[in-house]
């Protein structure tokens, strides 16, 4: 059996637990089954969720219900991940802070190790054989996990997420595990909306218009702001943006920002190292702008504008008023 | 008074392409040269403001040459260095929880007891996400990951960072550990007089506990760039009418 950590999103299954019951499904051998784990606050609708696990062919979803999981405390949800997942012979979450940290738990309550960020893996008695990202996703590791269970997770937008060709009906399992008090020690104690923007809105943009050090000074976004506003997109920026405060860390992009995973990403003023581009190599077209030819956004990039982003941007809004 | 231990890690600093050592298994960083996480330096510079007159004790397994990172660490604030001198691609993320907890039982014994120990969330290159949990468990403490904001009073820390539904706050009894992502706050650049006082500042070699037992390691590989295809639409201005085009075409507008 495959225990896969399943996390809420909005109601559903999140994209993360969804990219991790597709790899899920492609690591069962023949017989074995995929079974969802789910935590979630007491009252919680969880029918959509069920949902989405059935149709991504999982057999049984373990919920579990107990009053003191009403608010997140990581190690209380490892300890139900523990029971629920048996003698799964892999444990998986996806690649989210929550997932990684819920893992890393469960793997030290069971003295076992773990990898995060896998891409591939193949299972083999207890001896696993996988690759993951590292370095931000730029390096690959081949590695063995000597250890049964497999405790991984997934790399963000590793797999595109693809539903079963034979869904059947997932069994659900509810339970009400006692949860030691020593598990609770740290838990979430309020939860407050977030204070001016939301690096969320980024990774779900489909067009995002990125700025970096080209952009020139706190004053040099207004041409990014304006085109992201027209093509209903979102900001982006690069981690020198940040570091001189020239925009909130919650719009960058890469190794230690945001992953995004846009149909549009449009970088200017972009260098491209690779901490950034970690942050952006799953979108589907990038077009970039920047005055160097030789940049490696520029290089790595479907299509690019070599010039100056404070007349290129312009011309371009210019044109797109013309319409 | 609060005394905090951080925990950073030596990394290679290559922003464009990166080689490999000749045996494959590790990243070589001898013309990129070395750095540690974004994450650490927060944690670093949330180590310095939370210890407000107590020990703040910066950490490292790393080969002899991470003492550049423990001296970086020194000249923005904090008071003293722990250098457990080992070759860290050796070490696992367990093996790494085993040492650290070795050397915080050390001090206890010794008679310095941490109230806060701070990490970066994951490594910028093995990227593990699990040295801080394993060393909670092993000192029987409790551990708040993805944390932007510390603040530390009457034998509790006030913790806050993004979480799905908004941002969340945790309060923890000391002692706690607690991983840090970037953030929350701005690093502060070491002066002059900082970097006099780095060079002075005691830092105490100590030798690993144990053996490692490993990553689990075979090889690593760089997967090969994209092969340049990028089509050039223009140059400066002109090339306006080709984006919108290429828009079109691409059926983000029509
Ligand atoms: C562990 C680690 C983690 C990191 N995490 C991140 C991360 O999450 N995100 C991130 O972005 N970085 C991250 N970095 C930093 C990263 O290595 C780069 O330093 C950073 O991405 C560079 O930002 P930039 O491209 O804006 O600046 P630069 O590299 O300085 O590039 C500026 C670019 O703008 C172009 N340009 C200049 N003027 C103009 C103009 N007028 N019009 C058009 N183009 C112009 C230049 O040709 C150049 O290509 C990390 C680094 C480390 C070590
Ligand atoms: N060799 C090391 N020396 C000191 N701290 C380390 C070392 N390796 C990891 N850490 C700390 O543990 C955090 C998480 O690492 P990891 O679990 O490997 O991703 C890092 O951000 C560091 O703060």
């Amino acid at each position: 059996m495959i225990a896969v950590l399943v996390e809420v999103e909005d109601g559903r299954a999140a994209l993360v637990s969804q990219e991790a019951l597709t790899f899920a499904r492609g690591l069962a051998g023949d017989g074995d089954s995929v079974e969802a784990v789910v935590v979630a606050a007491p009252g919680t609708d969880l029918s959509a969720v069920v949902g989405d696990c059935a149709a991504y062919g999982v057999a049984r979803v373990h919920v579990a219900d107990s009053a003191e999981l009403s608010s997140y405390a990581a190690a209380a949800w490892a300890g139900v991940l523990d029971t629920a997942a048996g003698d799964a012979s892999v444990i998986l979450a996806g690649g989210s802070n929550r997932g990684s940290e819920i893992l890393a738990h469960l793997a030290t309550r069971r003295d076992l190790p773990m990898a995060a960020n896998a891409v591939s893996a193949r299972v083999d008695g207890s001896t696993t054989t996988l690759q993951r990202q590292v370095v931000g996703g730029a390096v690959i590791e081949t590695m063995t996990l000597a250890a049964s269970p497999a405790i991984l997770t997934l790399a963000g937008h590793a797999v595109e997420p693809v539903p079963a060709d034979a869904p059947g009906a997932a069994e659900v399992v509810t339970t009400s595990p006692a949860i030691a008090a020593d598990d609770l020690r740290a838990r979430v104690v309020s939860v407050t909306p977030r204070a001016g923007g939301d690096g969320a809105s980024l990774t779900r943009a489909k067009i995002v218009v990125g700025a970096g050090r080209g952009a020139g000074g706190p004053d040099g976004f207004g041409g990014v702001d304006a085109l992201a506003a027209k093509l209903g997109g979102v900001v982006g920026v690069s981690r020198v943006v940040t570091s001189l405060g020239w925009r909130p860390h919650h719009e960058q992009v890469g190794q230690t920002g945001n992953r995004i995973n846009p149909d549009l990403y449009v970088p200017c003023g972009i260098s491209g190292a690779i901490q950034h581009w970690a942050g952006c190599s799953s979108s589907k077209t990038i077009i970039a702008i920047n005055t160097d030819a030789e940049a490696p956004m520029v290089t790595k990039a479907a299509y690019a504008i070599v010039g100056d982003m404070h007349e290129v941007i312009p011309a371009i809004l210019a044109e797109l008023d013309k319409r | 008074m609060t005394n905090v231990l951080v925990c950073i890690k030596r990394v290679p600093e290559a922003t464009g392409e990166v080689s490999l050592t000749a045996d494959g298994r590790g990243i070589d960083g001898t013309h990129s040269g070395y750095t540690t996480s974004p994450n650490e330096e927060c944690a670093v510079e949330l180590a310095v403001q939370a210890a407000d007159g107590g020990q703040a004790t910066v950490l490292t397994l790393g080969p002899g040459d991470a003492i550049d990172q423990l001296r970086s660490a020194l000249a923005v604030g904090m008071t003293d260095g722990i250098h457990i001198e080992a070759d860290s691609d050796a070490y696992g993320p367990g093996d790494v929880a085993r040492e650290i907890a070795a050397a915080v039982r050390a001090r206890e014994a010794g008679g310095t007891a941490y109230d806060l120990i701070l990490l970066g969330n994951d490594a910028a290159d093995t990227g593990d996400f699990q040295v801080g949990v394993r060393l909670a468990y092993a000192l029987g403490q409790p551990v708040v990951t993805g944390i932007q904001n510390v603040s530390v009073a009457g034998g509790v820390a006030t913790l806050t960072g993004e979480g799905p539904d908004g941002t969340e706050t945790y309060e923890v009894s000391l002692p706690a550990v607690v991983t840090i992502l970037e953030g929350g706050v701005e690093p502060r650049y070491p002066s002059v007089m900082g970097r006099m006082k780095a060079k002075k500042a005691p830092v105490e070699v100590l030798a690993p506990s144990a053996a490692p037992a490993g990553s689990g390691r075979e090889s690593l590989t760089v997967p090969p760039p994209p092969p340049n295809q990028v089509q050039v639409l223009g140059t400066g201005p002109a090339a306006a009418p080709a984006f919108v085009s290429t828009l079109v075409e691409l059926g983000v507008i029509r």
